[in-house]
């Protein structure tokens, strides 16, 4: 059996009712779980003896703007015993929009969800570290998201105070 | 006014740093101190800010802040149409240009479901390669004179120098080349470039060995490496940690093997690893991966093949410029590519190859317009800092620079 196949079948095992699509895309193969199943599909994958997915490469967010669910967060995990990458997707709402951290499952996550969050403006719940990345703290925009301008807000980055 | 002084404390920071123990300020030598390094430091490569807590000269946690630079690189994708944005993958990785114009082309094309030909896709590979032989001689010689060699870094730039002789014939630029074109080349390789690429690889060898003689020989240069910033194999697969770090950790990963793409598959060469995962073993990994790219060169000229750098697909691909004058439907092609994009179909793809600095990912988001709608750039360099608080925790301070040496970040990157 292929291994997309293995997955696929585990995960339906496992999660069946909280997988909401499968799809595979120029071969690359994409899992949307509901977004309250995020740490436990996470441990499985590390976990399990035959999936070993013990690196997350990415963590990303995808703002739709107009979609009833607006943001998609995107994470890609890779396996080296099985040389694969998985995506996994997980789609939030509200505001502000609020998923489980994964980084106590893998610590790189980290600094991605952190970047996320300065970004898209998505609260990681029980982050360990949950600061602005780039962004000083305190700026009140997401600059990622669809409804902040290219050309920036204006005022929105005040110079420092001069010395006196 | 309130709001200003708001956006520019760094309280939550400050708060983190003291939260295990008060620190009296007023009596630093007798006490736990906080320090900022950099964002102006000279050793911190460009904008890398640390904040470390020290006891004496031992380094107890650091935490790096990135943030300086501001340059909006995915926002500015969001809003460019995916020929445009070739020259800002340049800027990123600003010592190895070609590979990131590789790695996004062929995410690009991964997304059309497109191919070069193969004569594209090898001087693609020849330029990556000569690419990765710069970057790392950038990182060889700015480690070295991180830690007080400065000859090695007139050495490591000479050689550099020469490869830049031959992208400025290949692409007409030195240093910013965006020299690919989505399904193939900007202009083919003629022989006279192909020489040159031959002649540097034949003096590069001896060198190399001169570069060895100079360090390896060196007992300062050697103590202040062995044995410092050890990063475990567990921790450096924990932490996503990709390319030369991670390999001197000790796990034989490489997506040139592990996932190839272009031709690699076609080209004999070993992973080089190291057992110790301390800051020399991260000199002598990228050592041995330029002898191993010496090799791979030379079989790319033996094997290069002939024929098109362009591939013939006039719904995506920008025609020749010399055909746009004469031929009527290359204009429409040309007028349709410019003014409305490629327009992929719909759907997400993620492509990663393996750059200097590690695994260079390219996840794309279309939504079948000519603008990608959401372009992430997963870059090595970022995630290989997370590394700093685990490998610099009970180093001394001095040790500290040799670790960021070692570890050969590159903030354009890391600072999207």
């Amino acid at each position: 059996m292929a291994f997309k196949d293995l997955i696929i079948e585990k995960i339906k095992k496992q999660f069946e009712k909280s997988i909401e699509e499968v799809k595979e895309f120029r071969g690359d193969l994409s899992i949307t779980i509901a977004k309250d199943k995020i740490v436990e599909l996470a441990r499985f994958l590390r976990d399990d003896d035959e999936l070993c997915f013990e690196t997350c490469l990415d963590v990303t967010a995808i703002d739709w703007a107009t979609r009833k669910n607006r943001f998609t967060v995107v994470y890609h995990v890779y396996s080296f015993k099985n040389n694969f990458t998985l995506r996994i997707k997980a789609n939030i709402d509200g505001e502000p929009p609020q998923i489980e951290t994964v980084s106590s499952i893998w610590p790189g996550a980290n600094w991605y969800e952190r970047e996320t969050y300065d970004m898209y403006g998505i609260v990681f719940l029980n982050h360990p570290d949950l600061r602005r990345m780039y962004m000083p703290e305190g700026f009140e925009y997401y600059p990622l998201r669809k409804d902040f301008p290219l050309l920036g807000i204006p005022g929105s980055l005040p110079l420092p105070d001069k010395l006196e | 006014m309130e709001n200003k002084k708001n956006v520019y404390s760094d309280e939550k920071l400050l708060k983190k740093l003291l939260e295990d123990k008060n620190i009296t300020i007023e009596d630093a030598l007798e006490n736990e101190m906080v320090i900022n390094m950099g964002p102006q430091h000279p050793a911190t490569h460009g904008v890398l800010r640390l904040v470390l807590r020290l006891d004496g000269e031992t380094v107890l946690s650091v935490i790096p802040e990135l943030g300086y630079l501001h340059r909006g690189y995915e926002k500015m994708a969001e809003n460019m149409s995916y020929i445009e944005y070739i020259p800002h993958t340049d800027r990123l990785d600003y010592t190895a240009t070609m590979c990131n114009n590789v790695a996004y082309v062929l995410a690009v094309e991964k997304l059309l479901g497109i191919e070069a030909p193969k004569r594209a896709q090898y001087i693609r590979m020849m330029v990556a390669e000569l690419s990765r032989i710069a970057a790392h001689m950038v990182a060889i010689g700015t480690y070295a004179m991180d830690v007080g060699a400065v000859t090695m870094v007139m050495w490591t730039f000479r050689e550099r120098e020469k490869i830049q002789n031959i992208f400025d014939r290949l692409a007409g630029a030195r240093f910013t080349t965006s020299y690919t074109r989505i399904g193939g080349v900007a202009n083919d390789a003629d022989d006279v470039t192909l020489k040159m690429v031959r002649d540097f690889l034949d003096q590069h060898q001896s060198a190399l060995d001169e570069m060895d003689k100079l360090l390896l020989r060196n007992k300062i240069f050697i103590n202040r490496l062995d044995g410092i910033g050890i990063l475990p194999k567990e921790d450096a697969i924990k932490l996503g940690i990709t390319g030369p770090n991670l390999r001197a950790s000790g796990v034989e990963y490489d997506v040139r093997r592990a996932k190839p793409y272009l031709f690699y598959d076609e080209i004999d060469f070993n992973i080089p690893t190291q057992s110790e995962g301390d800051c020399l073993a991260r000199y002598y990994q990228r050592g041995e991966e330029v002898r191993e790219s010496v090799k791979i060169l030379y079989q790319i000229l033996d094997k290069m093949p002939g024929g098109e750098v362009l591939a013939n697909v006039p719904k995506h691909v920008l025609p020749h410029k010399t055909e746009i004058y004469t031929k009527m439907e290359e204009l429409i092609h040309d007028f349709m590519l410019i003014n409305y994009g490629i327009n992929p179909p719909e759907g997400d793809v993620f492509f990663s190859a393996e750059n200097p600095k590690g695994e260079l990912g390219f996840y794309i988001v279309s939504n079948g317009t000519g603008y990608p709608w959401k372009l992430k750039i997963r870059s090595p360099s970022f995630c290989n800092l997370q590394a700093l608080p685990v490998v610099c925790k009970g180093a001394m301070i001095s040790d500290v620079i040799a670790i960021i040496g070692s570890l050969d970040p590159v903030m354009g990157e890391a600072d999207k």
